[in-house]
């Protein structure tokens, strides 16, 4: 046994690196980390400080089921991931259209808050600092939701078309990252405005 | 195998018209060619930002000139800073990381060849946005207008009412979609670093270019996405009537500043690591030893990249912040001359003892230790509070950053092409052009440099389009101009080194300079595919190895 381990380690085919797709994947992570971090101190740092109304305590109202419904697609796309390393297409073409649902009930959450806010409230992103940070930041959220629907949407097609399989699970696995990622950002987004910034 | 890279070079050479050949460069996803086109494009632009640098110049050559009007000279200092450290200085670096990263840890091209492309022109068509301006810059009516708001664009010059017309979009625009090309270079570099490196080259054996490249990189996604998300709100606030940075409705252009600076101080640093890794190649060969100090160099640039993200307030100290703020950023300022100066003894401790040779890349690498130095020391004088109050936004400051990107990035640079031209061409570059396009550059460098600081001292503010006579200033001004024009003679020089060498110069051979590094063991200009067969490597000097089989780096390791 351990003969056989050393003499495979010498191989070259031993040498192995990281998937090229999870460390560019890792990377573009970090960079829109960045970002985000930026348009969060400038929210925190102009909390309350708007010189007009409305403020975010009379108009905002906390999305708790589209909330549940983006954070439980983490969830599925895990499943769904796991389902094609084992080679289960038609579990996985379910769980991957059950997160397009979920991620796609999470943006009209957001186009409704939006539409109540702006007839109802008048609120728009030039009202007062309130609207301009707050439409940014959840914008720009909303906006990489959007990014993510249409990946998942373009490889669900693949996948109906029958050209996803289990070989192509570590490139899948890489989309994976990137929604779990824009989930992870929606925790801080509302914690952020919906808690803090109450 | 090498029958196989025979066919492929006899089809490549196989007649080409220019035009397919231009197609070729445009469409290729080649890390040496795009690597190459990054150098040309900021050879271009560099000639360009010189230009104004000139124009800056000459007016001030002597009180009361009226060469350029103010509009133009604020427009002309815009454009030469934004110019110049966006589309220079990081094209450039990402020039050499494309070309050299991948042929130094034995890969055959970057990990994402069609990022790489997409990458290059969004920066390329991010400068020629930026100069568009000079044409589109007040919109359809009037004659056009470049930016004029400085490159920090601090707020509120960038608002509508003070900045009317289209030019601070086109600022905006250009370095928003230029940042986007970075982000995508530097993960390419990134995941090529990790996921490429041939078998036996571990991070511990990969030349310190890797090393620097990688932690460049790192950078540029951490502080050029602050700059990213601070322009998409400058976009807001110009084009949504947003209030980001609009005082009137609460807003603070502080918010502006320190998300600039954010940016703005590990920028200084993303120049500066490449440079360091060419001055890290380049000393050992020329000095007949390897590197001195190999893992506390690459904890060095580990550490500077960690500290240079926190002590970016030191550029904002006289917009009054508290004293714990300041203090806070003075140490931090002060900590980065640690791992610095340990990189300086380094360098000194790989030429101590060996047997020199004075080529022109070695010659550039020596001075840069020289000005490197100077521009620490003054660095360290500006980081110091009380010293800032004083000479904040004074020409001083002009001459510190400019010992530190002209003295000593540039210099790197200029070392960089006379070291690796041989590789990206076939041909060496020609040496007596060379040591005269060094010496010519140095003088013109200090005359103009070394005298700045006195004007400074004396109270010269920066971005003065003109100045009263009797100040003292005359003389300076006059020396510091004079010295302009020898650097614009010594890089005419160069460029026509370049031109000149490539179609006349020496065959250089795989290995002019008896390097260690994979790239020489390619041949030059390396074929498409870099490698017949992917190398493995057995120490941090792999054609040491190859070329002293009785005495392998590998026995010491």
């Amino acid at each position: 046994m351990s003969n056989a381990t050393l003499s495979m380690a010498q191989e070259p085919g031993a040498w192995k690196l990281p998937y090229r797709g999870k460390v560019g994947m890792a990377c573009l992570i970090i960079a829109e980390s960045a970002i985000f971090t930026i348009f969060v101190v400038a929210y925190l740092y102009y909390a309350g400080r708007s010189l007009s109304g409305p403020t975010p305590r009379e108009v905002l109202e906390t999305p708790i089921f589209f909330t549940i419904c983006l954070l439980s697609s983490s969830l599925t796309i895990h499943f769904a991931e796991k389902f094609l390393e084992r080679g289960s297409r038609g579990a996985f073409l379910g769980l991957w259209l059950l997160t397009f649902i979920l991620g796609g009930l999470f943006l009209f959450g957001t186009a409704q808050e939006w539409h109540r806010l702006i007839y109802e409230h008048g609120l728009t992103i030039s009202t007062n600092l309130f609207g301009t940070t707050y439409y940014s930041l959840v914008g720009l959220h909303a906006f990489h939701v959007t990014v993510g629907l249409i990946m998942l949407g373009i490889v669900f097609l693949f996948g109906l078309a029958g050209r996803v399989g289990a070989e192509q699970s570590a490139r899948v696995g890489v989309l994976s990252m990137y929604w779990h990622f824009v989930d992870a950002v929606w925790v801080v987004v509302f914690t952020v405005v919906y808690i803090v910034g109450r | 195998m090498s029958s196989d890279a025979i066919a492929i070079r006899v089809a490549d050479a196989g007649g080409r018209t220019w035009v397919e050949s231009l197609h070729d460069w445009i469409t290729t996803v080649d890390h040496k060619r795009l690597g190459i086109l990054y150098i040309l494009y900021a050879l271009l632009f560099l000639v360009i930002g010189g230009l104004e640098a000139l124009v800056i110049r000459i007016q001030l050559i002597r009180p009361h000139n009226d060469f350029v009007s103010p509009q133009v000279f604020n427009r002309m200092f815009t454009m030469h800073g934004t110019t110049m450290i966006f589309f220079v200085i990081m094209p450039v670096m990402f020039g050499f990381a494309n070309y050299l990263v991948p042929l130094m840890i034995g890969a055959r091209d970057m990990a994402f060849p069609r990022l790489n492309a997409f990458s290059f022109w969004l920066t390329a068509f991010g400068g020629f946005l930026l100069y568009f301006s000079f044409l589109g810059g007040s919109g359809l009516y009037g004659a056009g207008s470049a930016p004029d708001v400085g490159w920090w664009a601090y707020a509120p010059l960038t608002s509508r009412a003070f900045s009317p017309g289209h030019s601070a979009d086109y600022w905006t625009i250009a370095v928003l979609v230029s940042g986007f090309g970075s982000i995508g270079t530097a993960t390419n570099i990134i995941a090529t670093i990790f996921s490429m490196r041939c078998p036996g080259m571990t991070l511990g054996r990969m030349p310190l270019m890797g090393w620097m490249s990688m932690v460049m990189s790192g950078l540029v996604l951490i502080s050029i996405s602050p700059l990213t998300a601070a322009q998409v709100m400058l976009i807001v606030d110009r084009y949504l009537g947003g209030h980001f940075f609009d005082t009137q409705a609460g807003g603070s252009a502080a918010l502006w500043m320190h998300f600039f600076w954010i940016f703005g101080h590990p920028e200084v640093y993303i120049l500066v690591i490449p440079a360091f890794a060419f001055a890290s190649e380049i000393i050992p060969v020329f000095s007949r030893k390897p590197i001195f100090g190999y893992p506390v160099m690459v904890a060095a640039t580990v550490g500077i990249g960690f500290i240079s993200m926190s002590v970016w307030a030191h550029h904002m100290f006289t917009i009054g912040m508290n004293s714990a703020s300041n203090t806070f950023f003075v140490l931090t300022t002060m900590a980065i001359a640690v791992p610095t100066g340990i990189k300086i003894f380094n360098w000194l401790g790989t030429m101590w003892g060996g047997k020199i040779q004075f080529k022109t890349p070695m010659l550039f690498c020596v001075a840069f230790l020289f000005q490197f130095l100077i521009a620490g020391l003054t660095g360290i004088m500006l980081g110091a509070a009380p010293f800032n109050w004083q000479l904040s936004g004074s020409y001083f400051v002009i001459a510190h950053f400019h010992y530190v990107i002209v003295g000593s990035i540039l210099f790197c640079i200029f070392g960089a092409v006379y070291y690796w031209y041989p590789k990206m061409t076939g041909r060496m570059l020609n040496e007596s052009l060379g040591k005269l396009h060094f010496w010519l550059f140095v003088i013109g460098f200090h005359l103009t440099f070394d005298l700045m600081h006195i004007p400074g001292l004396l109270g010269m503010p920066r971005r003065i389009y003109t100045y009263e006579p009797g100040r003292g200033w005359e003389i300076w001004n006059l020396l510091v101009t004079i010295g302009t024009f020898l650097q614009a003679i010594a890089i005419l020089m160069f460029l026509a080194n370049l031109v000149v060498s490539y179609l006349k110069g020496a065959e250089a051979g795989n290995d002019p300079w008896d390097a260690w590094t994979l790239e020489w063991s390619a041949s030059s200009p390396p074929p498409v595919y870099n490698f017949a067969a992917i190398p493995t490597v057995e120490s941090r000097r792999p054609l040491w190895d190859r070329k002293h089989p009785e005495d392998p780096d590998s026995r010491y390791d």
